[in-house]
């Protein structure tokens, strides 16, 4: 895309782009810190991720501020209006994502000192896997403004859903083995539904970018995969 | 009589593809003047290399495009201004209700009754407010003076500027400020009952409240009019029209639904151009 | 910034150059007026408006001259001002790009500057020598012929100033060409019409020259126009010239009483001008 008659315009664009970026790299690594924390018992790390998330806040506050005034200023048509909404869109998700690894700290701190089953973790170290990677590709997808890959994101979410379903019925199967089981995994299972939200906000994002480079947007329904738990896992997502 | 919103995108089967919506407007509109091939000459040179689009019923259409693309040009030859100059011709057909404006038997004083026009700078006569209005309906019907009272308020209350000058019929027109004069200008047009009317850059020597009211009345004015408006305020064409021609070097670059050409055009060169990286 | 100070040298010079130049001329103006009040002052009486020209030595007026002068200057402007206004509206309304324009503006301009002896000998071989006689008519026909190329020029100069947006506008209405010209060109021309009317009386009223060949001159009342006419400006050339000290002072009066009404012509136009600049 070649450049504005206005240089400031380009200036205001791209200050927008790297404060994404930057939201990006700190979201994603709330999430990663958060499962680290999960997997050692690291309630020290858990909590520096929650204090990760005021600065992710403060981030969405600027975005939308400059983002608002590059719309009173320029009166953005085409690309640059598509541009500036999807910045606010994602900046939002980004901030949600924030919250639920803000959320699985929360968790972690609160099983501190519980015995759980080391097995039930190995699922959600899967999932979380999975989720970052969405969360990777789309985000580089923003970047490089690719509908391929925000497409790819898009479509593998039944991917993210199917694995939260079986993590589901396997920390179900965890507590009707035994009753000890559940406090924590109550808590994985949030945990789990939180990794779940951040798939979607990753598929959001994608949505995002898809109507960001060609100006339409995805259809209303994403695919679904097989085997999606329905009532139950409602009443859990809270 | 909402339009069928067109940012409602048909989905698509396929996610490979960027989807592109189509232009196509709603079927139910219908061609108050159809443009087809239209090349115009100023002398020898080709200022419209053959456009063809067509303007609908009580429908807004704004034309939009660099300084000498032609936007105007393409709205004097609908009313055939372009007459009363020496040396520019047009050849292709415009359609007006299914007859040709550019027949030579086309009685010009006739289509332009039918088809008025509002300049860029506004032109009221030298003449008293009241006179302005009446001129023009004295052209075409002899009415009573009472009759004549009536239809002179009723233009200028169609135009919006009753009220402003009411109490002041008798003085001169010249005399209103630039946003009045225009609005004068509108009334003028409205009082002789023409089916189509064609704004040129409207707004462009008013200030921002003025252009406000102008863009007030042209909505309201959609209701009944055909309306084609060539500016040079995209925001403008945004806002007051329904579909958009973008023009470029005389030719004709994109023609659709303005919603869809202000957040997605599909040709490079109206994007560039709408989003000021022209040049 | 070291050229700040040579600049406003050179600027202070050049300024006081041109305030001297003006200086000098309006003096003069100053003089020849001064000359006029001090000399015929002296001589104006209600006598000079109501009795004739005297016989050398006895008492009398200017009434026959006086008389004679507005009678040829009005049936010249009226022969003049239709002619000219006509022309200069076809050289700025319709022929503005024809070649017969062109030719009329060549001619019309070296009639302007031609030397108004020309035009009284021109009369004199057409008309005087053919009726074997001096005439009134020949001489308001030789103004008249000096009336037109000025109202020619006055005409198509305002004309030329009309915006030609005002006559689109016009046309947008679907005003016929001769209804534009008529109600909306002439309109907005007016103060500029009048004015070079203004400027033509003006000019004739002063001339001597062609008169001499042509109206001559009348020791008493006539206002027959088929007979020899007494005019102000023969009739101070006569007086001036003579040896006589009453007709030389009445010679003064007349000059004076000339050059006053040309000034107070010059003067209304000046203001008509000014008044239609900021209506």
């Amino acid at each position: 895309m070649s450049e504005h008659i206005v240089t400031a315009f380009d200036q205001e664009l791209n200050a927008l782009k790297q404060k994404i970026a930057e939201m990006g790299g700190l979201a994603e690594k709330m999430v990663s810190d958060a499962m680290l924390a999960l997997s050692r018992r690291d309630a020290e790390l858990a909590q520096s991720v929650r204090q990760m998330d005021a600065r992710l806040d403060a981030l969405q506050r600027e975005i939308e501020e400059a983002a608002v005034l590059t719309i009173a200023r320029r009166q953005p048509m085409a690309v640059d209006l598509r541009d500036i909404v999807a910045t606010i869109r994602i900046a939002s998700d980004l901030e949600r994502v924030g919250d639920l690894a803000k959320n699985i700290g929360k968790r972690v701190m609160a099983m501190e000192g519980q015995t759980l089953l080391p097995k039930a973790v190995i699922g959600l170290m899967h999932l979380s896997k999975l989720v970052l990677m969405q969360l990777k590709v789309v985000l580089d997808s923003y970047t490089a403004r690719s509908v391929e890959n925000a497409v790819d994101v898009w479509q593998r979410d039944t991917e993210v859903d199917a694995l939260y379903t079986s993590i589901f019925r396997e920390l179900l199967t965890y507590m009707m083995e035994d009753p000890r089981n559940i406090t924590f995994s109550t808590h994985l299972l949030f945990t789990a539904k939180n990794l779940e939200r951040i798939g979607d906000h990753a598929t959001n994002i994608a949505e995002t970018v898809h109507y960001l480079v060609t100006g339409a947007s995805l259809p209303l329904d994403r695919p679904k995969g097989p085997g999606s738990i329905t009532a139950l896992s409602d009443v859990s997502a809270g | 009589m909402i339009p069928k919103d067109p940012m409602i995108p048909e989905i698509p089967m396929t996610m490979e593809s960027p989807m592109t919506m189509p232009a196509t407007p709603d079927a139910a509109l219908r061609e108050k003047i159809t443009i087809r091939d239209l090349k115009f000459y100023y002398g020898t040179s080709l200022a419209l290399k053959g456009i063809s689009l067509p303007l609908y019923d009580r429908k807004v259409t704004a034309f939009i495009g660099p300084s000498g693309c032609g936007k105007s040009t393409l709205l004097r030859v609908l009313n055939r201004m372009y007459d009363l100059y020496p040396g520019q011709h047009a050849e292709g057909e415009v359609l007006f209700d299914g007859a040709n404006v550019l027949a030579p038997d086309q009685d010009r004083n006739l289509l332009r009754s039918r088809i008025g026009m509002v300049f860029q700078k506004p032109t009221p006569f030298p003449m008293s407010i009241y006179d302005n209005i009446a001129f023009g309906i004295r052209l075409y019907e002899h009415l009573p003076k009472a009759e004549m009272d009536g239809r002179v308020e009723t233009a200028l209350r169609r135009a919006a500027i009753w009220n402003e000058v009411k109490d002041k019929l008798g003085s001169s027109g010249l005399g209103l400020s630039g946003g009045q004069q225009q609005r004068l200008c509108i009334a003028r047009t409205v009082a002789i009952k023409p089916e189509v009317i064609l704004f040129d850059e409207p707004c462009s020597a008013l200030d921002p409240i003025s252009t406000a009211k102008i863009e007030e009345l042209i909505d309201e004015l959609s209701s009944d009019y055909t309306i084609a408006i060539v500016t040079h305020n995209m925001q403008q064409a945004a806002r007051v029209s329904s579909q958009t021609a973008f023009m470029y070097l005389g030719e004709l670059v994109e023609f659709g639904v303005t919603s869809q050409m202000f957040t997605a055009p599909s040709d490079k060169r109206t994007q560039d151009y709408i989003t000021g990286r022209f040049g | 910034m070291s050229y700040y100070p040579a600049r406003r040298r050179s600027n202070n010079l050049w300024m006081s150059l041109s305030v001297a130049a003006a200086g000098f001329g309006l003096l003069w103006l100053v003089l020849i007026l001064a000359t006029l009040l001090f000399k015929g002052f002296a001589g104006l009486s209600l006598a000079v408006f109501t009795e004739m020209t005297p016989p050398p030595g006895s008492a009398g007026g200017l009434l026959n001259p006086i008389a004679g002068s507005i009678i040829m200057t009005v049936i010249g402007v009226v022969i003049g001002t239709p002619i000219g206004m006509l022309a200069g509206t076809y050289m700025a309304e319709y022929g503005r790009t024809s070649k017969l324009t062109l030719v009329v503006r060549f001619i019309n301009d070296i009639l302007l500057s031609a030397p108004s002896i020309v035009i009284g000998l021109f009369v004199y071989t057409v008309m005087v020598a053919q009726m074997g006689h001096f005439s009134g008519l020949a001489g308001a026909v030789s103004l008249a012929i000096l009336v037109i190329p000025v109202v020619v020029r006055t005409t198509e100069d305002m004309l030329n100033l009309v915006p030609n947006t005002l006559r689109e506008a016009g046309a947008a209405l679907g005003m016929p060409r001769s209804l534009v010209i008529r109600h909306i060109a002439y309109k907005a021309a007016s103060a500029g019409l009048v004015t070079g009317v203004l400027l033509a009386i003006a000019r004739v009223s002063g001339e001597t020259a062609p008169l001499l060949f042509t109206s001559l001159n009348n020791q008493f009342w006539s206002t027959n126009l088929n007979a020899p006419m007494a005019s102000l400006p023969v009739v101070i050339f006569q007086f001036a010239l003579s040896p006589y000290k009453d007709w030389q002072a009445l010679a003064w009066t007349g000059a004076l009483i000339i050059t006053f009404s040309v000034l107070t012509l010059s003067i209304m136009a000046r203001l008509i001008v000014a008044k239609g600049k900021t209506r």
